[in-house]
């Protein structure tokens, strides 16, 4: 049997080649030996004397581990709790998180941002770029998620989940029927109303991924497939942080003060205020709702 | 509200100690379910909505159905990996 | 030893009792999936001790009503934004690892990690 070499194998790893032949039957024969370890090991128990040794070896040192283990949790506590002893007590006033920051951000936050909802006029306006990365992150956990879990066009005869879709079950129907439409709009809400109320691009693009997902539960994939596929959902995240990024970056020609802006910030209240904040909300409440929805149907059967 | 904030504190550690001693991992994926219920009321109690909302849909929605699906991936699994030993038995 | 706020930090105190339960979880179960609910809780518990750094007695969330600009009233919003972007890449982190854990369940058919780790090592030879 020829040895094929780690940089070789990685290379058709890479290239997506099925393992060679002499692989495939290793993979075999290995995968028939684990499925009936036990009886592999209980026979090799009674063969081999150094394996009683061994087995109380792995024993004793596990037993040694989950008390250490125990231990160490126990010790980490403690000195973390006799470091919160020596805390200001929550709830002060004068504590040293409620800072200048914390006030500067709610004196001049409505002014500066014309969003009502502090917290969104934080996230999307002063530190706009953190909540930018975060939705890479998000985006890029799609990806490793697809790397990880597609099913190849060769496997899919075999391993497609397709098959095991719900059966159509009448009162989870009935149910989302009602639930859907309604969850949908309150996803809409809470992502329009980022800025005047508590919610925002994040917790609204959750629910509304979350809808999605009880939708495409209840009625199976031919149904979803209809509004949303591998390439909707390229265009959606993609044109969302594309323009999140566009949006936030003019700044760069303009001094790098991405405060003052050329878009009035209205009326506070209004639905149509707080400058870019709202149209901000909503490419993130895109790029998560569209996320939650991809890990699903990834985690479900492979693709999209 | 102080001593309802207590018990919810207190059902926060049970869940979490329960999650850990649970032998079934369906129990415990749903034992975290309400985990992350508790929490999302907790966030409101400390006058942060906005946590209460993404918690409420992220941790009790999205992360139990990954969860779930993950577990009943693994079923599928093992019953495609029984069925396979079947034929190669007969 | 002590200091003498222990008593009256019991949101810290909950949020440091449940990173030990999180990390014991984590050290002794074998089992991938009790594993990634452990680094969950571990977790939620730093973002409970980050929000309970930024909550005041008596104000109200920082949503402006009324028209009231004054830092005495509303609660530090910090903590609230940080965590908000935390919940949510805990989220796409826990994904990520439960994705690996399928892939692994796949090619070694276990959960245990100590199987997964002696197949692997017996493969390599």
């Amino acid at each position: 049997m020829q040895k094929i070499s780690k940089k070789e194998r990685f290379e058709a790893w890479i290239n997506g080649e099925i393992p060679s032949a002499e692989e495939q039957l290793l993979n075999e024969s290995g995968r028939h030996v684990y499925q009936s370890t036990s009886t592999v090991q209980a026979k090799r128990r009674h063969k081999n004397p150094r394996d009683y040794q061994n087995a109380f070896e792995i024993k004793a040192f596990q037993k040694v581990y989950n008390v250490l283990s125990v231990v160490f949790c126990l010790a980490l506590i403690a000195s973390l709790l006799i470091t919160v002893s020596y805390l200001p007590r929550v709830g002060g006033t004068d504590n040293p998180g409620n800072n200048e920051v914390a006030e500067r951000y709610i004196e001049k936050g409505l002014e500066e941002t014309g969003a009502v909802n502090i917290v969104a006029g934080m996230i999307l306006d002063y530190r706009a770029f953190d909540t930018f990365g975060e939705s890479c992150v998000l985006f890029c956990a799609v990806c490793s998620v697809f790397i990880l879990l597609k099913v190849s066009d060769r496997e899919t005869a075999k391993e497609n989940d397709r098959i095991h879709e719900p059966k159509n079950d009448v009162i989870l129907q009935q149910i989302a029927r009602i639930i859907v439409p309604l969850g949908l709009i309150f996803g809409i809400y809470v992502v329009l109303n980022g800025h005047l109320s508590a919610g925002g691009g994040f917790s609204g693009g959750a629910i509304m991924g979350a809808v999605l997902v009880l939708y495409l539960l209840a009625f199976g994939f031919e149904k979803t497939e209809r509004f949303f596929n591998e390439k909707v959902f390229r265009v959606i995240t993609c044109s969302a942080l594309s323009f999140y990024c566009l949006a936030k970056s003019y700044s760069f020609f303009t001094g790098a003060n991405h405060l003052e802006s050329i878009i009035s910030t209205g009326t506070p209240g209004a639905i149509i205020s707080a400058g870019l904040i709202l149209p901000l909300n909503i490419c993130v409440g895109l790029v998560v709702a569209c996320t939650m929805y991809a890990f699903y149907t990834m985690f479900r059967k492979g693709g999209m | 509200m102080e001593i309802f904030k207590l018990i919810l504190m207190l059902f926060l550690i049970i869940c979490a100690v329960s999650v850990s001693l649970s032998k079934n991992l369906l129990t415990s994926v749903i034992i975290f379910m309400s985990y992350s219920l508790i929490m999302s009321i907790i966030w409101v109690l400390l006058q942060s909505p906005d946590l209460a909302i993404t918690e409420a849909a992220v941790g009790v929605g999205v992360t139990s159905i990954l969860f779930f699906l993950t577990l009943k991936k693994i079923h599928l699994l093992d019953e495609s990996g029984k069925q396979d030993e079947n034929a190669e038995d007969q | 030893m002590i200091g003498s706020n222990l008593v009256f930090n019991i949101e810290e105190v909950v949020a440091i009792i449940l990173f030990g339960i999180g990390f014991t979880t984590l050290l002794l179960h074998r089992n991938l999936i009790k594993k990634i609910i452990g680094l969950n809780i571990m977790d939620t518990a730093v973002y409970f001790f980050l929000a309970s750094m930024g909550y005041v007695d008596g104000r109200v969330a920082p949503i402006v009503t009324n028209g009231v600009l004054d830092a005495q009233v509303y609660i530090n919003p910090i903590p609230s934004g940080l965590v908000l972007t935390g919940i949510v890449v805990s989220v796409s982190v826990t994904a990520m690892m439960l994705s690996l854990t399928i892939r692994l369940y796949k090619r070694y058919h276990t959960l245990n990690l100590d199987e997964i780790y002696m197949y692997a090592v017996k493969q390599d030879r």
